[in-house]
C-alpha cells in the first residue's frame, strides 16, 4: 500500500536543549491503524504534533498524501484529525456550537445532517445543548473525538485515547477506530500498553528517546516477542510436569505457596 | 483563503462577548458613568471650559479612547491567551488556517467589540452632555483605527504572557497611566513647560487628540501627525505580529 504519511529525517530540539526526536524516519500506509508505541517521555506527541502543525520540526520533512506539512499546509490538515491527551475544550461552549466551530475551522461548509450522525454516532446527541464544563470524562474524551471528525478527515491521530477511560468507553472506542478504518480512514494512535497495540493495530512503531526503534506488522511481532503466562494454581504440588506438557516448548515455574 | 474559518473563529469570539455581556458591555459602561460623574461633575465644576468647550464634553473623547484602549487589548489578549491556557489552542494550530487569517478573526472580533463599546460609551454619554461631531468619517476612522491597533497589541501581549498575571500587566501598568496622562482629562497646554513635552513622547496623546479633533475641531498637536502616530504604531504591531508567526515564538515551540 502506498504510504499516506511520510517522515523523512525529522529532529525536534526545544529550546532548552532537550532532544525530543533524533531522525525519526517512517512511512504511514494508507488505510491502516498504527500503533505508535513507547514509555512517556519517548516523543510520541511531540512527533505526531509536528506532523499536524502544533510544533515546528527542527529538521527533516513530512508530507501527508504528498503535501508538504509547510509548503502545503493547508492541503496537508484539511485531511488530519487529531484527538489530543488532554482533554482541552473551551468549557463554556455547548456541544453543538464547538463541534460546528471545528468544522468551520477546517474549512467545510456547515452541514448540521453530519454533525448530527458524528454526535449519535458518539452518544453526544443528547447532549448536544449542554456546555462542555457540565460533561463527565468520558463525555468530554468523546466531545474531541466528534471535534476531530466533524471535517471528515481521511487520517485521524488519537494521542493516548483510552488514558483513564473506562472499560466500556474504551470498548467502544476501539470499536468506532474499527469503523473509521472500514471507511477507509488512516489511524494512527499512540499508546504506551501493548495490549491497546495488539487489540487495534495493524502495524506497530516502537519509539523509545526520541528514536523509532522497531516498526513491525503486528501479527509478525507478537510472533517475535509476545508470549502468553498461564498460571494454574494447583490443590497439591506435582513431583513432575505433565508428560504432555513436557512435550511442548512451555516452560514452567513452580512457585510454592504456602 | 479559507473564509470560513475566518467567520467561525470571529462567530465564536462574539459568542463569547455576548454570553458575558456583564463584563464586556455593563461593566465599561457602568465605569465610564463614574467618570462623568466623577471628573464631569465634581471636576467639572471647578473647571468651566477648556478652548471653548464644556469641561464635560471636553472630557467625552477621551474617556471613549481611554475605553477602547483597554478593552481592545483586553478582548484581544484574552481570545488568544485563554486556548493558550487551557490548551484548546492545539486545534487553532493544527487547522488549514493562515497566519492572516487568524489575526484578522481575532482582531476582527476584539476590534468590533471595542467599536461597540465605544459607540454605546458615546451614546451614555450624549445623556450627560450635549455632544457634536465635527468630523464623522473621522471620528469613525480613529475608532476603527484604534480600536485595531491595539487588538493588535493585545493580541501580541496574549502570545507574550505566560500568566494571567503577565496578561495584566502591559494593560494596567503601562496604558492605564499612559492614557490618563495623554491628555484624557486635560490639554496639554494646560501643563508647565517641561512636563508638556514630556507629554509630547506619550503616544496615547495623539490617538486622544486626533480623535477630540474628530469631534470638536481643535486638538493639542495636528491632525497629520495624531494620524500618521496611529499608522506606525499599527505598522509596528503588524510587524510584531508576523514575526510571531514566522518564528512559531511561545505558540509552536
Amino acid at each position: 500500500m502506498p504510504s499516506i504519511i511520510s517522515i523523512s529525517g525529522v529532529t525536534k530540539t526545544y529550546a532548552t536543549g532537550f532532544k525530543a526526536l533524533k531522525e525519526i524516519n517512517l512511512d504511514i500506509e494508507r488505510g491502516e491503524i498504527f500503533a505508535l508505541l513507547g514509555p512517556n517521555g519517548a516523543g510520541k506527541t511531540t512527533l505526531i504534533s509536528i506532523v499536524c502543525g502544533i510544533v515546528n520540526r527542527s529538521s527533516g520533512t513530512v508530507s501527508v498524501d504528498g503535501h508538504d506539512i509547510s509548503r502545503d499546509y493547508r492541503a496537508a490538515r484539511s485531511l488530519i484529525g487529531l484527538v489530543p491527551q488532554e482533554l482541552t475544550i473551551d468549557a463554556f461552549e455547548s456541544v453543538w456550537a464547538t463541534v460546528n466551530y471545528s468544522r468551520g475551522l477546517f474549512g467545510k461548509p456547515a452541514n448540521h445532517a453530519f454533525v448530527e450522525k458524528v454526535l449519535r454516532d458518539l452518544s453526544l446527541w443528547d447532549k448536544k445543548d449542554a456546555k462542555a464544563i457540565t460533561l463527565s470524562g468520558g463525555m468530554k474524551r468523546r466531545l474531541m473525538i466528534a471535534k476531530a471528525l466533524s471535517h471528515e478527515p481521511r487520517v485521524l491521530f488519537l494521542d493516548e485515547p483510552t488514558a483513564g477511560v473506562d472499560v466500556e468507553l474504551r470498548q467502544d472506542m476501539w470499536a468506532m477506530v474499527r469503523r473509521l478504518r472500514e471507511d477507509g480512514v488512516t489511524i494512527i494512535l499512540t499508546t504506551h500498553y501493548i495490549e491497546e497495540a495488539e487489540a487495534m493495530a495493524d502495524r506497530v512503531g516502537v519509539i523509545n528517546r526520541g528514536e523509532i526503534v522497531l516498526v513491525e506488522d503486528k501479527v509478525q511481532l507478537m510472533r517475535t516477542l509476545g508470549r502468553k503466562r498461564l498460571l494454574l494454581e494447583l490443590r497439591s504440588p506435582l513431583a513432575t510436569s505433565p508428560r504432555r506438557c513436557r512435550a511442548t516448548r512451555w516452560s514452567f515455574r513452580r512457585t510454592v505457596i504456602d | 483563503m479559507n473564509l470560513r474559518a475566518v467567520w467561525a473563529i470571529y462567530k465564536m469570539e462574539m459568542a463569547r462577548a455576548f454570553r458575558t455581556v456583564l463584563q464586556s458591555i455593563v461593566s465599561p459602561v457602568i465605569s465610564t458613568s463614574l467618570y462623568f460623574v466623577v471628573f464631569g461633575s465634581a471636576i467639572g465644576s471647578r473647571i468651566t471650559e477648556i478652548d471653548g468647550i464644556s469641561y464635560g464634553a471636553f472630557i467625552v473623547p477621551g474617556l471613549i479612547m481611554l475605553s477602547l484602549l483597554t478593552q481592545s487589548i483586553s478582548n484581544a489578549s484574552f481570545a488568544i491567551y485563554f486556548p493558550k491556557f487551557v490548551g484548546s489552542i492545539y486545534e487553532l494550530l493544527s487547522a488549514p488556517v493562515s497566519y492572516l487569517e487568524i489575526i484578522i478573526a481575532y482582531v476582527g472580533g476584539a476590534a468590533t467589540k471595542s467599536i461597540i463599546l465605544g459607540l454605546i460609551i458615546l451614546g451614555t454619554a450624549s445623556l450627560f452632555v450635549p455632544l457634536t461631531i465635527e468630523h464623522p468619517f473621522w471620528m469613525l476612522s480613529f475608532l476603527v483605527l484604534t480600536s485595531v491597533t491595539f487588538s493588535l497589541f493585545g493580541f501580541i501581549i496574549g502570545i507574550w504572557a505566560k500568566s494571567f498575571e503577565q496578561l495584566q500587566l502591559v494593560p494596567l501598568l503601562i496604558i492605564t497611566p499612559l492614557t490618563f496622562l495623554g491628555g484624557s482629562f486635560y490639554s496639554i497646554d494646560m501643563l508647565p513647560g517641561t512636563w508638556r513635552t514630556v507629554t509630547l513622547f506619550n503616544p496615547v496623546l495623539y490617538l486622544v487628540s486626533g480623535f477630540r479633533w474628530s469631534f470638536y475641531g481643535k486638538s493639542d498637536v495636528s491632525i497629520g501627525v495624531s494620524l500618521g502616530m496611529t499608522v506606525v504604531f499599527l505598522l509596528i504591531c503588524i510587524a510584531i505580529v508576523a514575526w510571531i508567526f514566522r518564528t512559531g515564538y511561545r505558540l509552536r515551540n
